[in-house]
């Protein structure tokens, strides 16, 4: 019991790594968004995503509406839904309906990436521990960001808030690089997003995403649909 | 509207689309179509996000341009992130400095 927890705790710290410096970017970016420190912290501690965070914050700094602020969400995080079905087959017996509650919560690209290599079925104190080091790393990183950005100059932190979207880039490139077909579905996504941004001015920026990200990767699901062998080499 | 309730409607719905599979649905999702979708989504959401949104996060076109191109080539080299993000950033400072 005590030694799965420990072994959890041990896989999820070069995940907590990895968060450190992107909830750094993240809090920086809050400030830069005049948010409070607290509300960094506030949003980083009960999202623990990274994308839908970002959204976030752009819809509560151009004042959307909470109706843009679900579907942005819905849209983004929608990729969660999937890694939890497909962790809810491995779990072990011992996973009561209050664990899967806890352990929901904790479901990120990365933390799925770990718990769906692993060959034996997942127990509670396994996935609390795997949780649990990603968690602080992605709250104290946000909370380092926030003060960064609130005591640095405006000009050493107006080039940090480019940390988070190069990050973003660093993400997607290499995939790209080795799949026309996610060549094809991102260069139309960040097309559809600029003539958006450009053209149709009167749709926010929540919006935006959504559009353009739904709308790319519908027409990459029809014209390139992606075979179970591809997915299975994705982390996601 | 308070930043309170942002944050609560973000955090439940986010927490919601995660525990309502791992609670309630058993089985896998068939549809070729809505997998390859899903599949697509991260890298589609990611992008649209960074564009057109780079170009003004320094507040500076010229400056954040710079930091866009060298995240470009840097992440093309395969550098971890940690390294393309803190290129892109030192690479926008200097030529704020110059600009």
């Amino acid at each position: 019991m005590k030694q799965q927890f420990f072994k959890g705790v041990r896989h999820g710290v070069p995940i907590m790594l990895g968060y450190l410096s992107v909830s750094f970017g993240f809090g920086v970016l809050c400030i830069r968004q005049n948010l409070s420190i607290l509300a960094a912290v506030g949003i980083s501690v009960t999202n623990l995503t990274s994308a839908g965070q970002v959204a976030g914050v752009e819809i509560i700094a151009a004042s959307g509406s909470l109706i843009e602020m679900i579907l942005c969400q819905l849209v983004i995080n929608l990729r969660y839904s999937l890694m939890s079905l497909s962790l809810s087959q491995k779990l072990a017996p011992s996973f009561t309906l209050m664990h899967r509650l806890f352990v929901g919560y904790g479901i990120t690209d990365e933390i799925f990436a770990v718990a769906s290599s692993r060959k034996e079925p997942l127990t509670p104190p396994y996935m609390y521990g795997l949780i649990l080091t990603p968690f602080l790393g992605w709250s104290f990183g946000t909370l380092i960001g926030a003060i960064a950005g609130d005591i640095m100059p405006a000009s050493v932190t107006a080039a940090l808030s480019l940390m988070l979207y190069a990050m973003f880039i660093a993400i997607i490139i290499p995939p790209a690089k080795k799949n026309k077909k996610v060549l094809l579905v991102v260069l139309l996504a960040a097309a559809l997003s600029v003539v958006i941004h450009y053209c149709l001015p009167m749709i926010s920026g929540g919006f935006a995403v959504i559009i353009a990200a739904l709308v790319s990767s519908v027409i990459g699901a029809l014209f390139f649909p992606v075979s179970a062998e591809e997915r299975g080499e994705a982390a996601s | 509207m308070s930043i309170v309730a942002y944050i609560a409607v973000m955090a439940v719905t986010t927490y919601l689309i995660r525990v309502i599979p791992f609670v309630a649905v058993r089985g896998k999702i068939r549809s070729p179509f809505l997998n390859s979708v899903l599949y697509y989504i991260p890298y589609a959401v990611l992008s649209a996000m960074t564009f057109p949104a780079i170009f003004f996060a320094t507040g500076d076109f010229v400056s954040s341009a710079v930091g866009t191109l060298i995240a470009l080539v840097t992440a093309y080299c395969n550098l971890p992130l940690i390294v393309v993000a803190l290129a892109a950033s030192s690479g926008a400072f200097l030529t704020s400095l110059i600009v």
